[in-house]
């Protein structure tokens, strides 16, 4: 355990690319308490490149990427600490009017439920056009004459037709191309896509799916794909970060990750899919229950449900190891668990 | 083989169709949504049959239609050789318990003014022949450790469990009654991954143990794979393909049976460029207005003319091990290493 670096130095490596999130502290005042949600995230990505953030309900890859974007409700929460930096500068400290022009150009969003994110009252096409009426002062015409093009974009059939339709007419995989022809309106420089297919069957999913692959490659864009489905992430991450409680637990090149993960949690997670040569046996199980975010367990949080265990777990918090230059995993016993591999 | 183990539950022939009607005053019935377009299959003692399809495929419907929730249409569900759809009063009470549901979303199914007793409790109340007053909370302390919760949380309510946890109280009040069949809608769908496997786990286990038959519904291809003996395809309220767990996953012969394999993320990257993929063109068509022949046809790489004259029923073809519902059935292998 000697090559032990700073908690953040996860993405410090890629010193300038294009979206850095350092240190990032978020909180949530409720009247339980205080949640700590995001507690020290760091991670980078660069044009052309995603990467998948993976983690359970609660572990805080969501509010990671709505403080990115400057939407997260304020309050309740509260962003106690550290930085995201777009092209070098830090978000967290521009002013409002300068966040607005980086939403949509810079950074834009695709969200899990397209039917509730999308306006019911108004046409997909205006909604699309709103767009570059807002950001780029486009005329009416002009405007819609552009939804129709990116409506082709996403490859919605008819879209010459179905402009003026409302967002109830269409199915929910054709919804959440309307998602994701609104993200890439103004052709931004890194998408967030938070559970894009979460709602979807998996024949539409493989569609979504391959639709943002293309976009990305077409555009060089930097893709942010948060989820918590492992096989979504094997299709198309190029590195993964893996949260649990609110703080990356490991960090590494897809291929790396699925071959040898190197924290407890990642091969639990890798250990409970069902296999074919395992049909029959019992399924290996994480036991216990994620943590709560009001009482977090002391030291490594995860220390309740790791086979590794050892006492210092219960008292130090791991910092975030350094494995390699790609590499890093925040367990105490991080060389164990490699060597192990996974079953 | 599906040797002749004994059949308890078969359904022949069920159709479910709800009416759409227009005018307010005078209702006219202007078409039907076919959510269960003719279906068969039988469910032995303590086997596990997956059912699987997309949504609007018509799943849920048919998991009503078993517990006689929903009249069906037309057609039979005989449990232990005694049509349920046509049972009524008493009759049918009594055949309810042998049939029980564990629903899909652990937040909503549980009602949340009553308490954990009360809730497992309850199947007691109505039918009260199982056990007697005094002997109930006993006997619910005694569920409750079957499914690893602690005896002791008897008088807690569902908000102070956690998701795996209710979905354990669930599966306690599927079990009250000491049903031969439990139907899963969906049990694991609404769970983190981590507690999924727990889940699953804890149903095998009560397989074995008490001797259930499962029907188990999921859009999750390997949780079906893993807990299923047999398994049925279903899209638009048919069944499109239907066999054992190897028959189906290693050598599918229906077309959609492909392409849904082939969509399912294959949880390894290595090889993903190589990976050949059945990407389907567009949605599921409405339920209402089904294509005419096979329901597939208009989404189908192999769909020629006959496709859309003739129905393609769901029969042993030649070439093949096991039923499936198209013109041109060919095996193919799609799910490469897993």
């Amino acid at each position: 355990m000697t090559q032990v670096l700073s908690e953040h130095a996860a993405g410090g490596s890629h010193s300038g690319a294009l979206l850095e999130v350092e240190n990032l502290h978020v909180e949530f005042h409720t009247r339980a308490g205080v949640a700590k949600a995001v507690n020290g995230v760091t991670y980078s990505v660069d044009a052309g490149e995603t990467l998948a953030v993976l983690g359970e309900s609660g572990s805080g890859k969501s509010v990671t990427a709505q403080t990115i974007m400057g939407i997260l409700d304020m309050p309740p929460g509260k962003i106690t600490g550290g930085q995201i930096r777009f092209r070098g500068v830090d978000l967290l400290s521009l002013p409002e009017d300068q966040r607005r022009k980086i939403r949509g150009e810079g950074i834009s969003m695709v969200f899990q439920d397209a039917l509730s994110a999308l306006n019911p009252v108004f046409p997909v096409g205006w909604q699309i056009a709103e767009m570059f009426r807002q950001h780029r002062g486009t005329s009416r015409s002009e405007a819609k004459k552009k939804a129709i093009e990116l409506m082709d974009r996403v490859r919605i059939p008819a879209a010459k037709e179905r402009v003026n339709d409302y967002p109830h007419q269409f199915s929910g995989g054709m919804r959440q191309r309307i998602m994701i022809a609104m993200a890439i309106a103004l052709d931004p420089e890194i998408l967030i896509a938070d559970e894009p297919t979460t709602a979807l069957d998996v024949t539409v999913q493989a569609q979504i799916m391959g639709l943002l692959s293309d976009l990305r490659r077409e555009s060089d864009m930097g893709l942010i794909l948060i989820t918590h489905d492992l096989g979504v992430v094997a299709d198309v991450a190029d590195k993964i970060a893996v949260m649990y409680g609110g703080r990356i637990v490991e960090h590494a090149p897809v291929h790396d990750l699925y071959a040898r993960p190197a924290h407890p949690y990642s091969k639990g997670l890798l250990e409970s899919i069902p296999r074919v040569d395992l049909k029959g046996q019992e399924l290996y199980a994480i036991k216990g229950m994620p943590p709560n975010l009001l009482e977090m367990p002391t030291g490594c949080a995860f220390h309740p449900r790791c086979p590794y265990r050892r006492d210092n777990c219960v008292t130090d918090v791991p910092p975030l190891y350094s494995i390699s230059g790609t590499r890093d995993s925040a367990c105490h016993y991080w060389r164990e668990v490699l060597d192990d591999g996974s079953r | 083989m599906t040797a002749p183990a004994e059949s308890i539950l078969e359904v022949r022939d069920l159709v479910k169709h709800f009416p759409l009607t227009q005018g307010i005053v005078f209702k006219r019935q202007v078409g039907a949504i076919k959510a269960v377009d003719g279906v068969s299959f039988d469910l032995h003692r303590g086997e596990t049959l997956g059912v699987v399809g997309e949504s609007g495929c018509g799943k849920s419907t048919l998991a009503k239609l078993l517990m006689a929730l929903e009249r069906p249409t037309s057609g039979s569900v005989k449990v232990n050789g005694r049509d349920i759809a046509k049972a009524k009063g008493g009759e049918l009470k009594r055949m309810r318990r042998n049939i029980q549901m564990v629903m899909q979303d652990p937040y909503t199914s549980l009602n949340p003014r009553m308490t954990v007793g009360d809730i497992v409790g309850e199947p007691y109340e109505i039918h009260s022949e199982v056990a007697p007053k005094g002997d109930r909370r006993r006997k619910v302390q005694e569920l409750l450790e079957v499914v690893g919760l602690n005896p002791d949380h008897i008088n807690r309510y569902p908000h102070q469990f956690s998701g795996g946890q209710r979905q354990r109280i669930g599966i306690a009040r599927g079990l009250a009654l000491q049903p031969e069949i439990i139907i899963c809608d969906e049990p694991v769908s609404a769970l983190d991954v981590s507690i999924q496997a727990q889940v699953m786990n804890l149903l095998e286990r009560l397989q074995n143990e008490f001797n259930l038959a499962y029907i188990f519904i999921a859009h999750d291809l390997s949780v079906v794979r893993h807990i299923s003996d047999r398994v049925a395809v279903m899209y638009l309220g048919k069944i499109v393909e239907l066999g054992r767990d190897t028959q189906i996953y290693e050598r599918p012969t229906h077309p959609y049976t492909q392409a849904l394999l082939s969509a399912v993320p294959v949880p390894n990257p290595e090889g993903r460029e190589q990976r050949q993929r059945i990407i389907l063109q567009g949605d599921p068509p409405s339920p209402a207005n089904p294509p005419s022949g096979c329901h597939f046809r208009t989404r189908c790489w192999k769909a020629q003319d006959v496709c859309a004259e003739k129905e393609p029923l769901l029969e042993i073809r030649p070439g093949a091990d096991h039923p499936s519902a198209c013109h041109f059935a060919e095996a193919r292998d799609v799910v490469d290493a897993r």
